[in-house]
């Protein structure tokens, strides 16, 4: 019966209610599309850092921190057995690091070199572009490399490194290829050559630093000097930035519902003083304090029902549209060094944050609809009947 | 003899006013039996609206006993005096009080919504109260688009449409010209004999007063007067 009375007081106020519902709508959608933008950026993210970086896991020699540079030229060892196995099957990619200098046009810069195998299909790294090019050794760089050495496909400039012996040598390079990539961690401060070169200008034949396994790789027996290192692991870091930034949204998220919740207010403390001799005649007709409380905060949850569906009218759409064609990126977000976050990005929406999504509105439409209206328990019918709220 | 639908024994009602108290009725004692139509007369300010508040259990009194058939108002929780309302009394108001958003049809369904009746016999009810104050062509009508008088035949038919006890009608024609005064106490004259429903005005229209068959004068807060009258039916 409540319910009934609530619909017909909300669709009896008329042009008041479908401006509450449609900012509630924009509220559900706005947070569904940028939840759905999040998302689907983590997958983005996770996706490419999977293809470019870490596989199914990675197999590591003892020593090695990715993280601290004077680990690079002492951590490397010949591959265990099980993962040369798994490399001639083109299950794994084995990887040397070293530390090296270049001198792109008389300038002097640190760089992390990697040397992959040139075979390798594990990764997305173009290792193909690794070919052999008139004696100087072939060389890939990401964009944003080089950008920041200054450097084109094709030139070439001097590049020196520590052998395994401690002695520097040098040699010229040319760059094979400039590779298209969203993850910062093979592309920033990096130059990759062919595992074959590497190991020869460091003198250190058939060893690695690491090797990255095929996804969905089982995690192989390996001797003590190695350690398994498995893709949960290896997002660790990642999924704990992208925490960071969940922060933001949910001020926006927070602000949004702020503004909407304002209005929902605004309507009920109005609706409070403008109906008050409506509230005593629904009290000498024979409501309950409590009936005319469900009543009132029912009509403000019932703003946040029917946003559901316009927001399922016009949202829809919009967001389907972004979950299927996405968003295309302008290309200065490449410049931001971001994993994911480059090309078109996919939204990406669960039922779980739809329906996650509508119980936080309704909940707190629920609560402000209703912390207006306890007034009405300390409201005297006599009161309420003259136009009076005690 | 008839059984009294309300009896009002030494009863006094006080307001708090500044640091002391206004004492609005006081020595009240009244029985009102089943089909009277009665009315509480009185100028403004004489306790009409505030006796008729007490026995609509909108208000408890100060003192003394107050009972509406059979129970006592004082006693009344939230609860039970919303059910008395509910099932056993009608309320007419001099500003109508119909719920704006509402059809004609929803406002009289209304109290029968409360008293969660089937549908198809609230629509019969709800057209019989509709048919009874002559505003069936009126259904689909929101207040705003009726006349003074109109409106007042509305809120007589949601009044009526439950079949009350006891309708309780406060200045029921201080907002309507004469010949909308004349035509809903016709009316409710005509429910009244019709349904044996107890009619209680409070008014001070000598338009009301010519239909009353009983007339019961308050002055400053007193019965002054309770007496017999004729009706112009």
């Amino acid at each position: 019966m409540i319910t009934k009375l609530a619909f017909r007081n909300i669709r009896g106020a008329g042009l008041r209610t479908w401006i509450n519902v449609f900012i509630l709508s924009i509220v559900y959608v706005t947070i569904i599309w940028f939840e759905g933008l999040y998302c689907g950026w983590v997958n983005q993210a996770e996706n490419d850092m999977i293809d470019w970086e870490i596989g199914g896991g990675q197999v590591v020699v003892a020593g090695y921190d990715r993280f601290d540079p004077f680990s690079w030229d002492d951590a490397h060892a010949p591959l265990p057995a099980s993962v040369e196995q798994l490399r001639v099957d083109g299950q794994a990619a084995a990887i040397l690091v070293s530390s090296g200098v270049v001198y792109p046009q008389g300038r002097r810069q640190s760089v992390l070199l990697k040397g992959i195998d040139t075979r390798q299909r594990v990764l997305a790294i173009p290792t193909d572009s690794m070919a052999v090019t008139d004696g100087k050794v072939p060389i890939v760089l990401g964009q944003r490399m080089a950008h920041s050495l200054d450097v084109q496909q094709g030139d070439s400039f001097t590049m020196k490194w520590r052998t395994a012996g401690g002695a520097f040598d040098a040699g010229d390079v040319t760059v094979a290829c400039i590779m298209r990539t969203t993850v910062p961690a093979v592309d920033t401060g990096q130059i990759w050559l062919s595992l074959e070169d590497l190991q020869r200008m460091k003198e250190l034949p058939g060893e690695a630093t690491y090797a990255v396994l095929a996804i969905k790789s089982e995690e192989p027996t390996t001797p003590d000097n190695w350690r398994w290192e498995d893709t949960d692991f290896l997002l660790s870091n990642l999924r704990a930035i992208m925490k960071s930034e969940a922060a933001g949204e949910y001020i926006i998220f927070a602000m949004l519902l702020f503004m909407a919740m304002i209005a929902i207010f605004d309507t009920q403390v109005l609706s409070l003083f403008h109906r008050r001799r409506e509230m005593g005649t629904l009290l000498a007709l024979g409501l309950t304090r409590r009936q005319l409380i469900r009543l009132f905060t029912l009509e403000g949850v019932l703003h946040a029902v029917l946003a559901i569906v316009m927001a399922a009218a016009w949202g829809t759409p919009l967001l389907w549209y972004f979950g299927t064609e996405g968003w295309k990126l302008p290309e200065f977000y490449d410049e931001y060094g971001m994993a994911g976050m480059s090309g078109t990005l996919i939204f990406d929406y669960s039922v779980g944050l739809v329906v996650r999504t509508i119980i936080l509105v309704v909940f707190i439409t629920t609560v402000v609809s209703w912390w207006p209206t306890r007034r009405i328990a300390r409201l005297k019918p006599t009161d309420a009947l003259r136009g009076k709220l005690s | 003899m008839k059984q009294a639908l309300i009896e009002i024994r030494d009863m006094v009602k006080r307001y708090p006013m500044g640091t002391g108290e206004f004492t609005a009725l006081e020595d009240i004692n009244l029985d009102l039996c089943k089909g009277e139509f009665a009315g509480l007369v009185g100028p403004s300010g004489s306790g009409k609206t505030t006796l008729l508040n007490i026995i609509g259990s909108l208000d408890v009194q100060s003192e003394g006993e107050v009972n509406v058939l059979g129970r006592a108002i004082r006693e009344l929780d939230g609860k039970g005096s919303a059910r008395l309302r509910s099932h056993h009394i009608g309320f007419i108001f001099q500003t109508y009080n119909l719920l704006p958003v509402y059809s004609v049809y929803e406002n009289v369904e209304f109290p029968l919504l409360l008293l969660e009746i089937e549908s198809a016999k609230r629509h019969r009810m709800v057209m019989d109260a509709l048919e009874w104050v002559d505003l069936t062509d009126k259904l689909k009508s929101r207040p705003a688009q009726l006349s003074g008088g109109q409106c007042q035949r509305v809120a007589i038919a949601r009044a009526m449409v439950k079949k009350p006890d006891l309708v309780l009608a406060d200045e029921p024609t201080a907002n309507l010209d004469a010949e909308n005064s004349h035509h809903i106490l016709r009316t409710m004259d005509q429910l009244n004999r019709e349904l044996s429903t107890t009619f209680l005005f409070s008014t001070h229209d000598q338009k009301v007063i010519q239909y009353l068959r009983r007339k019961i004068t308050l002055f400053d807060g007193k019965v002054a007067r309770d007496e017999q009258m004729n009706g112009v039916a």
